[in-house]
C-alpha cells in the first residue's frame, strides 16, 4: 500500500540508496523517448530482462538501470554532454574488446557489454588504429614482396594513409547512420522487441571492426591462401557479432526484409574487408620470375612478371 | 566576557606576521609587468627563447617537474613540427601519389593528432588544460627530430642494410624515450582506471611519426 512517503517526488540517490535496501524491489527506470517502445516491449516479452533482473544487486547496473534516463541530460553544447560518452574504464573497454573478438552465441553484443552506456572512444580510437595498421603493413607487405627485385625502389605510399582513413571513417559512421535511419523507419510501421540508438549502433560497428587489427597485420605474410583464410576467418567473427546484434531488432519484420538488412550487413563488411585486401596489398607472387634468356641476334629479353 | 581567554594570548616576535608592504622607491615597482615594452628587443626574445630552451632539456631529462606544464607555450612545438616537416620533404617518388608525406600532412598530423588526444584525455575526465597537454605532446616531439636528423645524417652515408638497421634502432629509441616523456608529464593528471586509455593514443601518435621517420627515403 502506498504511504505518503511513497507518493513524495525522492531524488536519484534516495532511490538508488532505497533499492540497495531492497534489492528485489519492482523498479521504474525512466529513459528518453527514444527508448520508451523499447522498454514497454521488453516488458511484454522480456527477452533481456531476466538479464537485467538478476543484475539488479550490482552498483554497476543499479547506476546504470537508474541514471539511464539522467545520462545525457547536459544540453548538447556543453562539454560535459560529450563527456558522457567517454564515460569508460580501461576494464570496461577490454571487456567489450573481448566481447566482440569472442562472440557469445546467443548473447547481444550490445545488451552484454554496451548495457546503456555506450561510448565513442572504442569506434574512434580503433577506427584510427585500423587506418594506421592497414596503412603500414600493407607498405610493409609491398616492401617484402618486391624485394628482391632490382629495378624495384621502396616508396612509403603515405598518400594510401587519407585512402585508408576515408574509407573506414565512412563505414564506421555512414553505415551505422543508414541502419539507424532504416531501423527507426521500420520500427514506425512495425513494433520490434529491441531497437538500437544511433550510439549503441556506431559502437557495435566500432567494437566488431577491432579483429580487422591483428588481421591487418597477419595479412602481411604474402601468401594468398592465407590471406583468404585470414579474411574469411574475421568476417565470420566480426559478421557473427554484428548479426546477432541486429538480428533480434528485425525479426519482427517481414521475413524477406530481415533477412535483407542482415544480409545487407554482412555484405557491407565483407566488402569493406575485401577492398582494403586488395588495395592496400599487392597481390603475392606465385611463382618465381623466370629466368632471363639470352637475347639472340638483338631480339628482346623475354621475363614473365 | 566573551573574550576572556584571549587574555593570555600574546604575540611575540617569532610568530611570523604576514603580508606584503610595497615601497615604489626603484622603478621596478608595481609596474614591472608594463616596463617590458621599454627593454631592448633582445631581452625579450632572449627571455622566451630561454624558456624555449628549459623546455626543451625538461623534455631530455623528463623529472616530475611543473615548470613545463605551468608556463606552457607553442613556440617549442611549431619550430619542432616545422623542422621535423621540412627535413621530411624530398622523400623520393616515382609519382606523387606514391612518396613520403608533404609539408603540410605532417603538419596536419602532428597538430590535430595533438588536438585529438588532448580532447581525448579530457573528455576522459583528464585535469590537465587543453595548451598544457598540446605544449607536452608539442615538446616531446623533440627526440624525434633528433632522430630524423641522425637519420639524415646517416643516408647521407648510404642506404644499404647496416645505415637501415642504424636507423632504426635510433627511431626506436627515441620513439621510446618521446612515449614516456609525455606519458611522465601527462599521467599524473588523468583518472587512475583510465590512464591506459589516455596512454595508447599517445603511443599511436609517436608511432606514427615513427613511421614517417623511419620510412623516409632519399633519393
Amino acid at each position: 500500500m502506498a504511504t505518503v512517503d511513497d507518493l513524495k517526488f525522492q531524488e536519484f540517490d534516495d532511490a538508488a540508496n532505497l533499492l540497495a535496501a531492497n534489492p528485489d524491489a519492482t523498479t521504474i527506470s525512466i529513459n528518453e523517448p527514444a527508448e520508451i517502445s523499447k522498454n514497454q516491449h521488453g516488458r511484454l516479452q522480456e527477452p533481456g530482462r531476466e538479464e537485467d533482473d538478476e543484475l539488479l544487486g550490482t552498483d554497476d547496473s543499479d547506476k546504470t538501470e537508474l541514471l539511464a534516463g539522467q545520462k545525457k541530460s547536459a544540453p548538447f553544447w556543453t562539454f560535459e554532454y560529450y563527456q558522457t560518452f567517454f564515460d569508460v574504464d580501461t576494464y570496461q573497454v577490454l571487456d567489450r574488446i573481448k566481447g566482440s573478438v569472442f562472440p557469445v552465441p546467443g548473447k547481444n553484443f550490445v545488451r552484454l557489454y554496451i548495457r546503456s552506456n555506450p561510448d565513442l572512444y572504442g569506434p574512434f580510437w580503433i577506427c584510427a588504429t585500423l587506418v594506421f595498421t592497414i596503412a603500414v603493413s600493407g607498405n610493409l607487405s609491398n616492401f617484402f614482396i618486391h624485394l628482391g627485385k632490382p629495378t624495384y625502389h621502396y616508396v612509403p605510399e603515405f598518400r594510401k594513409v587519407s585512402i585508408a582513413a576515408t574509407t573506414i571513417y565512412a563505414y564506421a559512421w555512414l553505415v551505422p547512420l543508414a541502419l539507424w535511419g532504416f531501423l527507426m523507419w521500420r520500427n514506425s510501421k512495425v513494433m520490434n522487441i529491441v531497437s538500437y540508438s544511433f550510439l549503441e549502433i556506431v559502437c557495435v560497428y566500432g567494437y566488431s571492426l577491432f579483429i580487422y587489427i591483428p588481421t591487418a597485420i597477419l595479412w602481411i605474410i604474402p601468401q594468398k591462401v592465407v590471406r583468404w583464410v585470414l579474411m574469411v576467418f574475421s568476417l565470420c567473427l566480426s559478421g557473427s557479432v554484428l548479426v546477432m546484434t541486429f538480428w533480434p531488432a528485425v525479426r519482427d519484420d517481414n521475413r524477406r526484409i530481415a533477412l535483407a538488412t542482415v544480409a545487407t550487413i554482412v555484405l557491407l563488411h565483407a566488402l569493406l574487408a575485401v577492398g582494403c585486401l586488395a588495395y592496400f596489398f599487392d597481390a603475392p607472387e606465385l611463382d618465381f620470375p623466370a629466368p632471363i634468356i639470352p637475347a639472340h641476334n638483338g631480339t628482346t629479353v623475354v621475363t614473365k612478371s | 566576557p566573551q573574550f576572556a581567554g584571549l587574555a593570555d594570548v600574546s604575540i611575540s616576535g617569532e610568530v611570523p606576521v604576514e603580508g606584503e608592504i610595497t615601497v615604489p622607491v626603484s622603478p621596478h615597482g608595481p609596474d614591472e609587468d608594463f616596463s617590458t615594452l621599454d627593454e631592448p628587443v633582445r631581452d625579450t626574445i632572449m627571455r622566451d627563447l630561454k624558456a624555449v630552451g628549459k623546455k626543451f632539456i625538461h623534455v631530455m631529462y623528463p623529472k616530475k617537474s611543473s615548470a613545463l606544464l605551468r608556463d606552457w607555450d607553442l613556440w617549442g612545438p611549431l619550430v619542432l613540427c616545422v623542422s621535423l616537416a621540412l627535413m621530411l620533404q624530398g622523400g623520393a617518388a616515382d609519382s606523387k601519389d606514391d612518396g613520403g608525406p608533404q609539408f603540410a600532412e605532417v603538419f596536419v598530423i602532428i597538430w590535430f593528432g595533438a588536438v585529438v588526444i588532448t580532447l581525448n584525455s579530457k573528455l576522459l575526465g583528464g585535469t590537465i588544460s587543453f595548451f598544457q597537454s598540446l605544449c607536452v605532446l608539442g615538446y616531446c616531439v623533440l627526440p624525434l627530430t633528433v632522430a630524423m636528423l641522425v637519420c639524415r645524417l646517416v643516408l647521407l652515408a648510404g642506404a644499404g642494410t647496416i645505415s637501415f638497421i642504424i636507423r632504426l634502432i635510433v627511431v626506436l629509441a627515441m620513439f621510446g624515450w618521446s612515449t614516456l616523456a609525455s606519458t611522465a608529464f601527462l599521467a599524473d593528471s588523468q583518472p587512475p582506471n583510465r590512464k591506459a586509455l589516455v596512454v595508447y593514443p599517445i603511443f599511436l601518435f609517436y608511432f606514427v611519426i615513427s613511421w614517417m621517420i623511419l620510412t623516409f627515403t632519399p633519393q
